[in-house]
Order: C-alpha cells, then structure tokens, then sequence
C-alpha cells in the first residue's frame, strides 16, 4: 500500500503534501509509486476535488469516505470546517510473489472495506487535530503553505500509526 | 514571606478573586499584536523586541496598581529575594496562572532568572522560519516589560531580558531579571 497525502486549501492549491507506505505486516513505511505515476498522483488527486465539492454538502460529517477512484488509485476525502480538503491517495500493493495471502487481511488489500476507511478516519482525525494547531500558530495565514516540520513529522506519525 | 506562603496567596487569590478568561483569546491577541509588529517594522525583530517590551513597560506601570488591589499585601518585601518569590508565586499566579521557577541566584542577591515551564502567550506558536527569527525574535519580550515597568513603580529598578526560550528550539525558557538600584524616593519639588 503505498499513500500520497496532500492538504488542498480554500484556493484549490496545495498547502502541503506527503508521500508514504504502509507500516502495517512488517512494512518499512516507504511509499512504492513507480517514476512513471509519482507525477501524476497530484493530477489525480487534483482531478477529485471536484467530486468532493459535490459530496461534502451531502454528508453530515467532515469525513466523506472514499470519493473517487482511477485505475488502481482510491481517493479518500474529509473536509475541515474552514472548507480546507484533506485528500489521501491509496495505491494498494502489487502482489506480486508469495505475499498473497498476508497482505489479504492488510488494510491496504481493499480499499473500500469497512477496516481501511476506519482506519483512514482515524489517521484524518489526528491530522486534522494537529492541523488546528499548526494554523493557529499567529504567523500562520490563511491559505499559506504548511511548512512546519513538526506538523510533517505527526503527519507522518499518523501515518504510521494508522496505515 | 516565605515562598510557600506566597504560593497559597497566589493560589487563594487566583481561585476567589480574579476574573478568568479563555487561554486560546489570550494566546490569539498576543500573538496577533507580535504579528503585526513584525509587519510594522518589515521584520526587523530587534525593533520588534524593543516595542514589546515598550508595551509590557506601559502595561507594568498600571497592572503593579492592580496587583496590590488583588493580593492585598501593603507590605513592602524585605528583600529582593522575596520580591522575586511574589513575582513568581502571586503576580505570575494571578495574571496568568503560571508560576516560574525562580533559580540561578548570582552572590549578592542582584540577580535572578525565572525559568518557564509554560508559557500561555507561546502556545500553538512556531516562529518563521525566514532564518533570522529564531535568532533575533524573543517571541515573549512583553513579559519583560511588564516587570521592569511594575518594579519601578515600587522603587526598583531592574533590568529584565530572556536568555532562551523553547520556541527557539533551547530546552527551557528563561527570563534573567537584575536588580540596578532602589529608586530613592524623590522629594516633590518646593512649592515656594
């Protein structure tokens, strides 16, 4: 299972992004985006935000699931309530050799089970906690780039606490 | 007075006599004001230090009045080390409900720091990272002023910086205070 992350704000431009891997089944938390699809992760991504400006004003809650899908790429979605859109590209593995049969139960091997988009909510909550702490820091502004590296690194945390 | 006693007046007033209000409308106007200070002065974090502390001169002036209302204690302190233990213990008590540490002493009693194990004004703040701010900024400098303004209006002149602070990446966050001198009382001038 390999992530991209990418926190898209009221503008339609990305505040931030990180790129990881599962740490779930012994995994070593490093993404597996070949060269030919790391580039277009983000068009992918970007290409979501229509849906999920659609979507958002039908859910109650900030968490919309997963939104969208193209090829082999799921897109989940929750929005803030400042309308700043948290998206995270799963990729599920490639099975190729023996691994078959671990990777099943793994929360990557089905993105839209009801395990993997508990476990989704979960690592948006903990961003999203620490996200109102990064933009209350007073030399924050609205739509700026998040470029505070303890925010990255508990994104990260969460990401390997959760995925 | 003994600094224990001190912390129970602090305590006391702290719980009966003080208005309380929330700590994130505190946190959100402070940091505003240095924000804007630092757009004033185009980043130039020296001068913005020297405003901070122009304000907290201006602020000690008046909340000394303040505090001898709330703590009610008309005494003077007998000793530098006391007034240091009030400040602490009752005065950062009861406007922030903090209480430093007050620690590394020098020899002839002239000299304290306050050591902050937290700090209300800091919280959810991350300096710039312009490469200069962290260096030159001393994101709390009000405090500063607000001592030496409070202290003068009771005959002492102190001399008041920090000299780390966690937001700078140091492990502590400290204030060195120095006694320069008593203000002796001056007479008014004749009226003849």
């Amino acid at each position: 299972m390999s992530y991209y992350f990418a926190i898209v704000g009221t503008q339609d431009a990305p505040l931030f992004e990180y790129e990881f891997g599962t740490s779930k089944q012994g995994h070593d938390g490093l993404s597996r985006f070949s060269d030919q699809v790391r580039h277009l992760n983000q068009f992918i991504l970007h290409s979501s935000l229509d849906i999920a400006e659609e979507v958002q004003w039908a859910h109650g809650s900030m968490y919309l699931k997963c939104i969208d899908k193209f090829f082999d790429n799921y897109i989940s979605c929750f929005v803030t309530g400042a309308n700043v859109k948290f998206l995270l590209l799963h990729h599920p593995l490639n099975n190729t050799g023996g691994s078959g049969s671990r990777s099943s139960t793994a929360i990557g091997a089905n993105p839209t089970s009801p395990a993997t988009e508990e476990a989704i909510k979960l690592f948006f909550q903990e961003v999203y906690e620490n996200w109102v702490k990064a933009v209350m820091s007073p030399f924050y502004q609205n739509n700026m780039e998040v470029k505070s590296p303890v925010f990255r690194q508990r994104v990260a945390a969460a990401g390997r606490k959760y995925l | 007075m003994s600094s224990n006693k001190a912390s129970r007046i602090g305590e006391e007033i702290w719980k009966t006599r003080i208005d309380k209000v929330n700590t994130e409308l505190v946190t959100l106007t402070y940091g505003t004001i240095v924000v804007q200070l630092c757009k004033d002065y185009d980043n130039d974090y020296e001068e913005v230090n020297k405003q901070l502390d122009k304000m907290g001169y201006n602020i000690g002036l008046r909340l000394i009045e303040d505090y001898l209302a709330k703590s009610n204690t008309m005494k003077r302190c007998t000793s530098f080390r006391e007034t240091a233990d009030m400040i602490a213990k009752v005065g950062f008590k009861i406007f922030l409900n903090i209480t430093p540490q007050v620690t590394n002493w020098t020899n002839d009693n002239n000299q304290f720091s306050l050591v902050f194990d937290e700090n209300p004004f800091a919280d959810f703040v991350e300096l710039p990272d312009d490469g200069r701010a962290q260096d030159e900024l001393w994101y709390s400098n009000i405090l500063c002023g607000v001592l030496r303004g409070a202290l003068e209006m009771v005959q002492m002149q102190v001399e008041a910086h920090f000299i780390s602070d966690v937001l700078k990446g140091n492990d502590t966050t400290e204030m060195r205070v120095s006694l320069l001198r008593y203000i002796d009382d001056e007479l008014p001038p004749e009226d003849d």
